[in-house]
């Protein structure tokens, strides 16, 4: 739709601004908040500019973190919070790749219904089956460790279903010429189907470890050490104090600084996961 | 190098579905072969199953001395031209060409020699470093021949190669397909719909319908002496003329055929013939002309040069020897 009309430009423009701004204000106020004092926000008028603090509230946060609440410094969260994302999604890449190979290009009993299997898990998220996942990972020692952290949530149909459909869209003539040039299963697996996939595991990548960075009830659940607490459910302990004030400033420090490795992945690999999610040429 | 044995080869499909049956034949050592046939013939499996891409359930293939039925497709030593070329899209035109030879452990060396020979042969050296996607339509057939070229195969078997190229640039393929295959004295398989492309390419023509062989012969005993009404019509163009002998009455031995057969360029225009056309179009070719009608409600086609007088009936006749008989109930040739 191309229109040259300045009005229609106008309000088009307006709605963006608008939009931007709701969503960025939330945003704003929290950076704003984790540059003042400890009193600022407690005083009934909500300062709208940032404040004085913002070196001093960072630097505390990150070095020695907020002991009262029996968090670790927010650095180490943060790297906690690191090896989850990276081990969730890594993970799930390499186990949905595979599996998708095996239901995509290989004949073999039952196939159809681990297909299905896989498939109805879809309807089962983290959440549903979370008590019985606990339980397990309970049973094997594997609360307060990356372990137990990551494993129970690498398994993803979803990301196999995704393989699934982009292998299905790769040519026959492919798979031939490869037999025909002498590549073995594996070979064509890591000749041509792992190069042939790289932006949809890209934009795979960027998804899952936002999903793995922003999981809340799990890491709540599996860890009781404060070794192993992750920055986003760290959040929570924060503001969680027993008599007294929350310490807002730091709380929205921690905040400011959980929400930068996600929007870092996704600045730097927007290209890939674009190409990704639209490219359909093979 | 190598001769080719087809020995009672057919294909079922679970399902019991006949797609090729009872295939005959022997390719000889550096022979260009075309399987022709309308699309569903069973060309192309016949073709996939000499590669290996397709199972064979009943009788032998050999290439060589060796039986091949179930030897894997990089074993059998031969290389494979897709119809839609087949390219590995993320690797240059040299890694396409060189990946065969690398997984069969070929020496760096050697692999670098066959590839600037295979890039010399086709013209494609200042592509080498290129995507598949950098090149035009052209450019990447020639790639995938040099993809089967470099292995130095006992055998090349073409599955529609040209069919995704346009109108042009397929008549120059074809010829530098065949100059290329003279050159390098490889034993061929050809598959395509194409009767031009398999006349002007083969050293023998198989015709294919239904599964079954029709016939074998080189293009011109093929085209002279067609083994049925299916390979009259098939093999020509335009197609040759298939009438009811109750249509022609006065032509040599239409009394014992059920249908004669005659081709377009074999009936000349002559005021005694014994056969009369009414003409209902003409097209015109530029150097003929080809004029439709009928005859006693069997349709005609003939070819006339650009000069012919046009009338609305024509009195046409034809050489004894430019009929072909067949047995109206099996479409066989009648001796």
């Amino acid at each position: 739709m191309i229109e040259n009309r300045p009005g229609l430009n106008a309000l088009a423009h307006l709605v963006l601004i608008l939009g931007v701004v709701v969503v960025a204000l939330p945003v704003w106020v929290a950076f704003v908040a984790s540059t003042h004092g400890p009193t600022d926000f407690m005083s009934g008028t909500v300062p709208m500019w940032p404040g004085p603090h913002l070196v001093e509230n960072y630097a505390k946060m990150l070095d020695t973190g907020l002991s009262t609440s029996g968090t670790p410094p927010v650095g180490w969260m943060m790297f906690n919070s690191l090896v989850m994302a990276l081990s969730i999604a890594l993970g799930k890449i390499a186990i949905s790749i595979l599996s998708a190979f095996a239901i995509v290009y290989f004949r073999f009993p039952l196939r159809g219904l681990a297909f299905w299997c896989i498939f109805v898990t879809l309807m089962l998220p983290v959440e549903v089956r979370i008590v019985p996942t606990f339980q397990v990972v309970a049973g094997l020692g594997l609360l307060n460790s990356y372990a137990g952290l990551s494993i129970p949530l690498i398994a993803s149909a979803t990301a196999t279903f995704l393989f699934r459909q982009v292998f299905l869209t790769m040519p026959d003539e492919l798979v031939e010429a490869a037999r025909i040039d002498g590549a073995g299963p594996m070979k064509f697996f890591r000749d041509i189907l792992l190069p042939l996939s790289r932006t949809n595991m890209a934009a795979l990548f960027v998804i899952l470890f936002i999903y793995g960075w922003n999981q809340y009830l799990w890491p709540l659940l599996v860890t009781t050490s404060s070794d192993y607490y992750t920055i986003v459910a760290g959040i929570k302990r924060l503001a969680d104090v027993v008599d007294g004030l929350p310490q807002w400033h730091l709380v929205m420090a921690t905040a400011v600084l959980a929400m930068l490795p996600p929007v870092a992945v996704v600045i730097f690999m927007q290209k890939l996961f674009v190409k990704g999610l639209v490219e359909t040429e093979k | 190098m190598a001769s080719i044995t087809l020995d009672n080869l057919g294909k079922v499909y679970p399902g019991g579905t006949r797609a090729v049956g009872d295939v005959n034949m022997q390719i000889a050592d550096g022979e260009f072969i075309v399987l022709v046939g309308p699309s569903g013939c069973g060309k192309s499996t016949l073709l996939r199953m000499v590669a290996g891409l397709e199972s064979i359930t009943e009788g032998e293939v050999r290439i060589g001395d060796r039986v091949v039925n179930t030897v894997e497709p990089a074993d059998r030593d031969i290389a494979m031209v897709f119809q839609n070329y087949a390219l590995y899209p993320h690797m240059s035109v040299r890694q396409n060409l060189a990946y065969g030879l690398k997984n069969r452990g070929t020496s760096k060396a050697e692999i670098t020699r066959r590839v600037d020979e295979a890039a010399e042969i086709l013209q494609i050296g200042q592509f080498l470093d290129r995507k598949p996607r950098a090149l035009s339509g052209g450019q990447r057939q020639r790639v995938a021949m040099g993809r089967a070229i470099v292995r130095e195969p006992a055998a090349f078997l073409f599955d529609e190669p040209l069919s995704n190229l346009d109108a042009k640039l397929r008549v120059a393929m074809r010829l530098e397909i065949k100059e290329l295959q003279r050159r390098l004295r490889t034993t061929s398989l050809y598959v395509t719909h194409d009767q031009l492309e398999a006349m002007t390419l083969a050293d023998r023509l198989v015709v294919l319908n239904g599964g079954q062989v029709e016939q074998i012969g080189t293009p011109l005993e093929v085209y002279r002496n067609p083994a049925s009404t299916f390979v009259a019509g098939f093999i020509g163009s335009p197609a040759m003329n298939l009438i009811p002998s109750r249509a022609v009455p006065h032509l040599p031995g239409s009394a014992h055929a059920g249908i004669i057969g005659i081709r377009p360029e074999d009936l000349a225009v002559d005021p005694d013939g014994p056969i009369e056309m009414q003409v209902r179009a003409v097209e015109e070719l530029g150097a003929q002309r080809l004029v439709h009608g009928h005859t006693n409600g069997a349709d005609l086609t003939i070819t006339l040069g650009s000069h012919a007088d046009l009338h609305d009936t024509l009195r046409l006749s034809a050489q004894p020897e430019a009929l072909h008989r067949f047995d109206e109930k099996t479409g066989k040739r009648l001796a």
